[in-house]
C-alpha cells in the first residue's frame, strides 16, 4: 500500500540523505585526501575539500606500487574470468533448459551445488589441484601399471590459474536459467520447423534475446574478477602477476615509514577507477537484465 | 502437395496414454480440421505429424514416407503456432527468410521471396518492423508468411485464430480459407471451435479423449453426428438430449411421464429399447400451450436474428430456437413439438448412434407438426 503523507515523505528523504551519506563518505574521504599532501592528510581535523595535489600522488602511487602490470593484470583476469563466465553459464543453462535428457536434474543439481561452495570455502583443495593438475592421472597411471611417472603440470604464476577456478561456479548459470525460461516453448519448436539445429538455435535466437542478461553478469562479473584478492594472494608468487588488490597492500604506509596517505589514497582512485567504468557504460543494462523480460 | 496416413498412432507420456490407437488418411490438398475440447489430444496428433512428439506406437506417413523418426525440417512441413512463436529480435523480413537463410539460400533470392510472401498475406509495408511493433492479426500474417515461403507440402495450423478478437478472427478466418485456395496445400487445421471447424474444413475429425469419434464432412457430421459425443460438442446451442425407452406396442418414446412421437421404423426397429434421443434446438418447434408435449420457459436468449427459448421438459432444460415472431416470457407454459424425422437416436450404453432407416426427408425441413400425444 503507497500513502503520501508529508511527515512520512520527509521520513523517508531523511533515511535517504543519511543512507547516501553512507555511501559517499568514504569516496569523499578518497578523493579529498588523494590530493593532499602529506602534511595536509594527516592534519586534525581532516580537511573534506579537495586540494591541487591528485595528479602528482597518483603518479607517486603508479610508479610505488608498479600499478602499470598489476592494472594490466587484473584487466585480463577480470575480462578471463567474465568472459569465461558468460560463454559458460549461457551454455550451461542452455543445455540445462532447452534439452530433455533423463539425468538433467542431477546435471542441475550438480551445477547448483557449487553455490554453495564458493571459492572462500574450497580455497585450499582448489589451490591443491591448480598445484598439481595432472595427479590425479599419474595415481591411475601408478595404480593401473605400478609405474610412477612423473608428469606434472601446474598452473600456479599464469593467468589460466587466476581466472579458471572463478569460472566454474554457478551464479550465472542461474541468471540465464532464469531468463531461458521466460522463453517461450514455441520459440524454439519455430526454430525447430525451420529447420535450425540446436547451435544454429542458441546463436541466431536464444544469444540475441539474451543480450541484457550477458552485459548485466559482464558488469557483476568484471567488478567480480576485479575485486579479487584471496586466490591472487594465494597463488601468484611471481611479481610479474601481481594484481591491483595485491598491490594495495604495498601502497599501505609501512609502521615507521611516512604515513602518506594522500598516495594510499590516490593509488586506490585509481584502482577503483576501471570497475566504475564499466558499471557506469553498462548500468542502464544491468538493471534491465537483472529485472528481465524485456518483450 | 503430399498425402498424410496415420496408422495405429499412439502417445502415451510414461503411463498416462494420450491418444489411443488413431487410424486416418488425408487426401493432398485436403483441408482438413480435427476439433475436440482441450485434452482430447488434437494439439499433439498435430505436433506428432509436425515431428515435434515422438510417436510411441503405430506410423506417420506423409507422401509414402514413413516419417516417424525423421527430424522437423525433413518433414516437408510449415506450421503455424497458437501465439504465432515469432523471433523477436528480428524484423518481419528476416522472420519470414529465416527458414530460407538456415537452408542456405543466397540472399538476393531469399529477398525476392521475402517480398514476394510477404505481398501474398499483405505485410509488404511493414518488412522492417520488429514482432512487437505489429497488432495481432499483423504477426499472424507473419507467422503464416513464415510457413508459406517454404513451400511446404503441409501446412499445420495449432489453434492459429485463438488469441484474435472475434472479429478478426472471422477476417482471418476467411483469409487462411482463400490462402488454401491459392496454396492448395494439404492444411490440417487443429481447433477447438466449432464455427471455424465448420467454415474451414473439407474434411472434419472430430476426437474425444484421445480417440477420434468421427471423421466426414462437416455438413454430415452436423446432420448425422456418430455418437451422443459429438452431437453435444457440435451445434450451439448443442444437441438436446434425453433417455427414452422405445415403446414395444405404440410408436412413441418414453421419456419420464412424457410420450414422444417416433416414426414407425425407429419404433418397428428399436421396440423395447432403452436409448438416448436427441434433437436439434432449431428443429424442434414451439407451440401454445395444450399442444405437443408440456414444457414451461425457463428462460430466453435473444440473438437478434431470433431467440432460444430454455424451457424445462420434464426433468431437464430443453432448448429450441424460434423464430422472432413468437413471444414467450420466462414462465409461460408452452407446447413443444419434436418432429420425429429429426429424432437422432443413440445407444444409452455405448453412446454411438443407431442407424433407422428413415422415410426420405430427414434432412428437409419439416413440414407435419407433432402427431397426436
Amino acid at each position: 500500500m503507497i500513502q503520501r503523507t508529508p511527515y512520512a515523505d520527509a521520513f523517508t528523504y531523511v533515511l535517504m540523505a543519511l543512507g547516501f551519506l553512507l555511501l559517499i563518505g568514504p569516496f569523499a574521504v578518497i578523493v579529498a585526501g588523494a590530493s593532499q599532501t602529506v602534511q595536509q592528510v594527516n592534519a586534525v581535523p581532516f580537511n573534506f575539500l579537495p586540494q591541487g595535489q591528485l595528479l602528482a600522488n597518483m603518479a607517486e602511487a603508479w610508479q610505488r606500487a608498479n600499478l602499470g602490470t598489476a592494472m594490466l593484470n587484473s584487466f585480463i583476469m577480470a575480462s578471463l574470468v567474465t568472459f569465461g563466465k558468460v560463454a559458460l553459464s549461457a551454455m550451461t543453462a542452455f543445455s540445462i533448459v532447452f534439452f530433455r535428457t533423463r539425468f538433467k536434474h542431477v546435471f542441475f543439481w550438480i551445477v547448483f551445488i557449487t553455490l554453495m561452495l564458493p571459492l572462500e570455502v574450497r580455497v585450499v583443495p582448489t589451490y591443491a589441484v591448480a598445484a598439481d593438475l595432472f595427479e590425479p592421472i599419474r595415481l591411475l597411471i601408478a595404480w593401473v601399471t605400478g609405474i610412477t611417472v612423473s608428469l606434472n603440470w601446474n598452473l600456479l604464476n599464469s593467468y589460466a590459474g587466476l581466472s579458471l577456478p572463478l569460472v566454474a561456479t554457478a551464479t550465472g548459470t542461474f541468471l540465464y536459467r532464469q531468463f531461458y525460461l521466460t522463453l517461450p516453448d514455441e520459440l524454439a519448436e519455430a526454430a525447430r520447423m525451420d529447420g535450425s539445429g540446436p547451435i544454429r538455435f542458441f546463436f541466431d535466437v536464444v544469444l540475441p534475446l539474451s543480450r541484457t542478461t550477458m552485459l548485466a553478469l559482464t558488469t557483476i562479473m568484471f567488478v567480480y574478477g576485479w575485486n579479487q584478492y584471496l586466490w591472487p594472494l594465494l597463488m601468484v608468487t611471481d611479481p610479474t602477476y601481481k594484481t591491483t588488490m595485491m598491490s594495495l597492500v604495498a601502497l599501505l604506509p609501512s609502521e615507521n615509514g611516512t604515513p602518506d596517505w594522500n598516495v594510499t589514497l590516490a593509488g586506490s582512485l585509481i584502482i577503483m577507477l576501471p570497475p566504475l567504468l564499466v558499471v557506469a557504460v553498462l548500468q542502464r543494462w544491468f538493471v534491465r537484465g537483472l529485472v528481465s523480460s524485456e518483450k | 502437395m503430399a498425402d498424410i496416413t496415420i496408422r495405429a498412432v499412439r502417445k502415451s507420456y510414461g503411463k498416462t496414454a494420450t491418444l489411443h490407437g488413431i487410424d486416418l488418411a488425408f487426401a493432398s490438398g485436403e483441408f482438413v480440421v480435427i476439433l475436440g475440447p482441450s485434452g482430447c489430444g488434437k494439439s499433439t496428433l498435430l505436433r506428432m505429424i509436425a515431428g515435434l512428439e515422438d510417436i510411441t506406437g503405430g506410423e506417420i506417413e506423409i507422401n509414402g514416407r514413413v516419417v516417424n523418426t525423421l527430424e522437423p525440417r525433413e518433414r516437408g512441413c510449415a506450421m503455424v503456432f497458437q501465439n504465432y512463436a515469432l523471433y523477436p529480435h528480428m524484423t518481419v523480413a528476416d522472420n519470414i527468410g529465416y527458414a530460407l537463410k538456415v537452408a542456405g539460400v543466397p540472399k538476393a533470392e531469399r529477398r525476392t521471396r521475402i517480398v514476394e510472401t510477404a505481398r501474398i498475406v499483405g505485410l509488404g509495408d511493414y518488412l522492417e518492423r520488429r514482432p512487437a511493433a505489429l497488432s495481432g492479426g499483423q504477426r499472424q500474417r507473419v507467422a503464416m508468411a513464415r510457413a508459406i515461403i517454404r513451400e511446404p507440402g503441409v501446412f499445420l495450423f495449432d489453434e492459429p485464430l485463438s488469441n484474435l478478437d472475434a472479429t478478426l478472427r472471422v477476417t482471418m478466418r476467411a483469409e487462411i480459407r482463400k490462402l488454401h485456395q491459392r496454396l492448395s496445400a494439404t492444411s490440417v487445421f487443429v481447433t477447438h471451435d466449432q464455427v471455424e471447424a465448420m467454415t474451414l474444413a473439407d474434411k472434419l475429425v472430430v476426437m474425444n479423449k484421445g480417440h477420434v469419434e468421427q471423421v466426414g464432412q462437416p455438413l454430415d457430421i452436423y446432420h448425422r453426428p456418430a455418437s451422443t459425443f459429438v452431437a453435444s460438442f457440435i451445434g450451439a446451442p448443442p444437441m438436446n438430449l434425453m433417455d427414452a425407452r422405445i415403446d414395444a406396442s405404440a410408436t412413441l418414446a418414453r421419456h419420464e411421464h412424457l410420450a414422444i412421437p417416433i416414426s414407425s421404423a425407429m419404433a418397428a426397429a428399436l421396440a423395447g429399447r432403452d436409448v438416448t434421443l436427441g434433437i436439434r434446438p432449431e428443429e424442434c418447434r414451439v407451440l401454445p400451450a395444450g399442444e405437443g408435449l408440456p414444457a414451461r420457459v425457463d428462460f430466453v436468449e435473444e440473438l437478434g436474428s431470433g431467440r432460444i427459448v430454455h424451457a424445462a421438459f420434464g426433468s431437464r432444460i430443453f432448448a429450441a430456437a424460434i423464430p422472432l415472431d413468437i413471444r414467450v416470457a420466462p414462465g409461460d407454459l408452452i407446447g413443444l413439438a419434436l418432429p420425429p424425422a429429426q429424432l437422432h437416436v443413440f445407444d444409452r450404453e455405448t453412446g454411438r448412434r443407431l442407424d433407422v432407416t428413415h422415410s426420405a426427408g430427414r434432412h428437409e425441413p419439416v413440414r407435419q407438426a407433432a402427431e397426436a400425444v
